[in-house]
C-alpha cells in the first residue's frame, strides 16, 4: 500500500513540479554546503556509523565534489531517501544530486541526467556455503526469496526460463523479511544486486558460511544523477568523477600527489592544473583534481577503502578494474 | 404571522446545503480525473486496460490455475485472485468452527475449561495480526529443519517407533517376535511419503486414472442418498415420533457404495509421491509455508472475535428459555443444539459477517510474508511493473468491494431465513 501511494505521490508531484534551478553551483557556493541524496543505510555505499559520520563509496564521491568546490571535503550534508521516494526530492531541489546506488536506465534518463557510472553492478544469488553449489547454472529446482516489486523478479524469470531450469521464487515486501527468510532456510538462494548481496551479508549471524556466486544476470550500471537543464552543474558532477578515474590510471594517488605535482609528464601536468586551466573552463578552479585526490583520493583509493578486497564487504574489483587492467572502467581525458 | 428571509427557509437550507455537497463532490471528481490524465501523460503512462495482455515474466510460488512466466498480467490477477478466496474461504469455515467452540468453551460451567477460552480470547485478540502472522511465519514454520533434515509423517515411523519400544522391552523378558513383526509389518506398509519441513508440507498426490469418474459420481450418489435419508427419517418423526439412527446408515452408504465402485471397476487412483531430488522434493503436492502461516494466524484471530460474538449472541438468549428446556428433561447438550443456538443465531449473524469481511481484507497482510495473493502480484509486483497505478488499484478495490458485497448478500440472506422461521413459529 504504501508503494502505491508512493506511485501516485511521483504521479502528482510530477504534475505540479516547475522548471529546475538552472545554477546549482552557485546556489551550492552561496550556501557553503552541498546536499547530498543518499541511501538510508548500505554498508560500503552509503552508511552512517554510531557517531552519525557518513561512509561509503557514493558518500566519498560527495565528498570529492565538496573537495573541488569548497577544497574541504566535510562541507556536505546528507540525506538519507528511500529507494521508492528517491527521485522526488531531487526533481524538486531539495537535493543537489542523488548518489544512491541507482541502476542507469533508459526511462530514468528520461527524467534525470546520470553523471556516469560509479559501479558496474549486476543482479547475482547468493548460497550457503553448506550447499556446494559453485554456479547459479547448478540452482535448477532450488527455492529463491527476493523483494518484490523490483526488476530483480523480472531478471530471475528471464534467467531460469533462458536456462531450462525450474525454480520457486518467494517474493516479500521488503528487504529485511527477505533476509530473514533466506537465514531461517526457507530459501536456498537470494537474490538482489551483487554490491547489495555483499552488504546484506554482513547483516547475516554467520557472513562466512554464506558465498556470493560468480554469475552475473543482469546489468545494474550504478552512477550518480542530477536534474536536467543545468548543464555547468552535471559537468561538474561528471568531471569529478572523470577526475577521480583518470587520477588512478595516470597513478596519482593521495600519496604520491606531492610527487606528481612535480611530475614532467604532460597528461599529469594538465590533470593537475600544473599546465593548463582546465579546471576553470568548468566553473572550479585550476586545482581541482588536487582538492580531490588530496582530500578524498582517486578510484582505486576509495573503491578499496570502501567495498574493496581489503574493506568489510570484500568485494573483488572485476569489471570495475581501470580499461587499463581489464576492467570497463574508463574516462575521457582532461585536456 | 411574520414573513422569514427566504434564506431561514428550513426548505431552501436543506436544498442549498445537498446541492453544495453534490457540487463539491462533482467538482473533485473532475478535479481529480484532470489531474490524472495531466499526470499521466508527464508520465508517458497510457492509460487502459491492454496492459492485461502483456506477458508478466515473473514466477508465483503459489497457483491454483497453471500459470508460468510467460503468462499475461490477466492470468496474474486471476492467480492472485483465487489465493486470496481460497486463504479467505478457509480462514473463514476454521475461524468460525474454532470460534464457536471456544465461545461456548467460554459460557462452560467447567470452570478450567472457561478460563482456557477467556485466556485465549484475550491473548489473541489483544496483540496485532501483522505480528501474529511474523510470529507463526518465522518462529514457527521456518524453524522447521530444512528439506534434507525433514520430519517424515506416516504409518512407517510412527510403527517403527513402536518396534523400537518394544525392542526396549526385551530387557525385561519380553519376547523378541513381536518387535520384529511390528519392524516387517513396517516394511510392508512402505516408506513414509509425507514430510514436513521449512519449505512446506509436502504429500502424495493422488493422480486420477481411468474409471476414477465412475467412482466420484458413486460418491456424489452416495451423499444424495444420505441427504434423503435424513429428510425421511424427519419426516418419519415428525409424523410418528420415532427416531431413526441416522449416523450408521449414513457412513455405510458413504463408504459402501464408493467401494462397491472401486471393487466394479478397479482401483483407479495411483498416487504421485514426493521425492528428494537436488535442493528440494520433486512431485507430490506442496502446502507453503507463507500459505499455512496466514491462514493459522488469520484463523486463530479472527476466532478470538468470533468467540465473543458467540458468547454475546448465546447471553442474549433469556435464562427462561433454558430453564424451560431443562423443566422439559432436555440434556444440556440437546438445549444447546436446539433452545439457545438458533435463537442466538439472530444476535450472532450480523457482528459473525463484519469478522468475515475482517478476515477477508486482513489476509491483504500476506505480502509481508510472501505469500502471493492478489495485493502481492497484482497491486504491488504488477503495478510496479506495469506503472497503470489508476487501472490496478481501481480493479483491486472493485476486487475487495465485489468480495464484501457477496458475503454480506449471502450472510444477510441467511439472517432473513433464521428471522422468518421465527415468525412462523410465533
Amino acid at each position: 500500500m504504501k508503494r502505491i501511494v508512493g506511485v501516485l505521490g511521483i504521479a502528482l508531484a510530477i504534475g505540479l513540479s516547475g522548471q529546475a534551478d538552472a545554477q546549482t553551483l552557485k546556489t551550492v557556493r552561496d550556501r557553503g554546503a552541498l546536499i547530498c541524496g543518499v541511501s538510508q543505510g548500505l554498508p560500503g555505499f552509503s552508511n552512517p556509523d554510531d557517531k552519525g559520520t557518513w561512509t561509503g563509496l557514493d558518500v566519498d564521491f560527495c565528498r570529492a565534489i565538496a573537495a573541488a568546490i569548497f577544497n574541504d571535503p566535510t562541507k556536505v550534508k546528507f540525506t538519507p531517501l528511500s529507494s521508492k521516494d528517491r527521485f522526488e526530492p531531487l526533481k524538486s531541489s531539495e537535493v543537489d544530486l542523488l548518489s544512491r546506488n541507482t541502476t542507469w536506465t533508459s526511462s530514468r534518463d528520461a527524467l534525470f541526467n546520470f553523471a556516469g557510472v560509479i559501479y558496474f553492478d549486476g543482479q547475482g544469488f547468493m548460497v550457503r556455503k553448506a550447499l556446494k553449489v559453485n554456479s547459479a547454472l547448478e540452482l535448477n529446482g532450488a527455492s529463491i526469496c527476493t523483494q518484490t516489486g523490483t526488476t530483480t523478479e523480472l531478471n530471475l524469470g528471464d534467467y531460469f526460463r533462458s536456462n531450462n531450469m525450474k525454480y520457486e521464487v518467494i517474493a516479500f515486501g521488503s528487504a529485511d523479511e527477505t533476509i530473514k527468510a533466506y537465514e531461517s532456510g526457507r530459501c536456498d538462494a537470494f537474490t538482489t544486486d551483487m554490491s547489495q548481496l555483499y552488504s546484506e551479508r554482513l547483516k547475516l549471524s554467520n557472513a562466512n558460511d554464506h558465498v556470493i556466486l560468480p554469475e552475473v544476470i543482469s546489468k545494474e550500471p550504478l552512477g550518480p544523477l542530477v536534474r536536467q537543464g543545468d548543464d555547468q552543474w552535471f559537468d561538474v558532477v561528471k568531471w569529478t568523477l572523470f577526475a577521480m578515474l583518470n587520477a588512478e590510471e595516470l597513478g596519482v594517488s593521495s600519496k604520491t600527489l606531492d610527487d606528481a605535482l612535480k611530475s614532467k609528464q604532460p597528461e599529469i601536468r594538465r590533470m593537475l592544473g600544473v599546465d593548463g586551466t582546465y579546471g576553470e573552463q568548468l566553473g572550479l578552479t585550476r586545482d581541482w583534481v588536487v582538492r580531490i585526490v588530496r582530500h578524498v583520493g582517486n578510484y582505486g583509493e576509495v573503491f578499496e577503502r570502501n567495498v574493496g578486497a581489503s574493506s568489510k564487504l570484500g568485494i573483488s574489483r572485476g569489471i570495475n578494474r581501470l580499461w587499463t587492467k581489464g576492467g570497463i572502467q574508463y574516462a575521457p581525458p582532461i585536456r | 404571522m411574520t414573513k422569514t428571509a427566504f434564506y431561514n427557509n428550513p426548505r431552501f437550507r436543506s436544498a442549498f446545503y445537498q446541492l453544495a455537497v453534490l457540487a463539491v463532490v462533482i467538482w473533485f471528481g473532475v478535479e481529480f480525473a484532470i489531474n490524472a490524465r495531466a499526470n499521466l501523460e508527464a508520465q508517458n503512462v497510457r492509460f487502459g486496460f491492454r496492459f492485461l495482455q502483456d506477458p508478466a515474466s515473473f514466477g508465483i510460488v503459489q497457483s491454483l490455475i497453471p500459470y508460468g512466466e510467460q503468462d499475461t498480467y490477466g492470468r496474474v490477477f486471476l492467480v492472485g485472485l483465487l489465493n486470496t478466496l481460497l486463504v479467505s474461504a478457509l480462514g473463514i469455515v476454521f475461524a468460525t468452527i474454532l470460534g464457536f467452540i471456544i465461545g461456548l468453551a467460554r459460557l462452560s460451567p467447567n470452570w478450567l475449561l472457561a478460563r482456557l477460552a477467556g485466556g485465549y480470547v484475550e491473548l489473541v485478540r489483544n496483540l496485532p495480526l501483522l505480528f501474529q502472522i511474523m510470529f507463526w511465519y518465522l518462529a514457527v514454520l521456518l524453524a522447521l529443519p530444512g528439506p534434507r533434515q525433514s520430519l517424515a509423517l506416516g504409518l512407517q515411523p510412527l510403527l517403527l517407533s513402536a518396534a523400537d519400544g518394544f525392542a526396549y522391552l526385551q530387557r525385561f523378558g519380553a519376547p523378541d517376535a513381536i518387535a520384529q513383526w511390528w519392524r516387517s509389518l513396517a516394511e510392508w506398509i512402505g516408506p513414509p511419503a509425507i514430510y514436513l519441513n521449512n519449505r512446506g508440507l509436502i504429500m502424495p498426490r493422488a493422480v486420477f486414472g481411468e474409471g476414477s469418474r465412475i467412482v466420484a459420481a458413486a460418491f456424489v450418489i452416495a451423499i444424495l442418498a444420505i441427504i434423503g435419508l435424513r429428510a425421511w427419517a424427519r419426516r418419519r418423526q415428525q409424523a410418528t415420533g420415532a427416531q431413526f439412527p441416522l449416523l450408521w446408515p449414513s457412513l455405510a452408504i458413504l463408504v459402501g457404495l464408493p467401494a462397491l465402485a472401486t471393487l466394479a471397476v478397479g482401483w483407479p487412483v495411483s498416487f504421485d509421491l514426493p521425492q528428494l531430488r537436488g535442493f528440494n522434493f520433486v512431485g507430490g503436492s506442496q502446502v507453503i509455508p507463507e500459505f499455512t502461516a496466514l491462514l493459522v494466524a488469520l484463523t486463530t484471530y479472527t476466532a478470538a472475535f468470533i468467540a465473543e460474538v458467540v458468547r454475546a449472541g448465546v447471553l442474549a438468549v433469556p435464562k427462561g428459555q433454558t430453564e424451560a428446556a431443562m423443566a422439559l428433561g432436555l440434556r444440556r447438550k440437546t438445549t444447546l443444539r436446539l433452545i439457545v443456538v438458533p435463537q442466538a443465531m439472530r444476535v450472532i449473524i450480523p457482528p459473525l459477517t463484519n469478522q468475515y469481511l475482517n478476515l477477508t481484507k486482513n489476509s491483504t497482510l500476506a505480502v509481508a510474508i510472501g505469500y502471493p495473493d492478489l495485493v502481492a502480484v497484482f497491486a504491488g509486483t504488477t503495478l510496479n511493473q506495469t506503472h497503470q497505478a489508476i487501472e490496478i488499484i481501481a480493479i483491486t478495490m472493485a476486487v475487495y468491494l465485489v468480495i464484501s458485497l457477496v458475503t454480506s448478500l449471502a450472510m444477510n440472506a441467511y439472517n432473513a431465513r433464521l428471522r422468518r422461521a421465527d415468525r412462523w413459529r410465533a
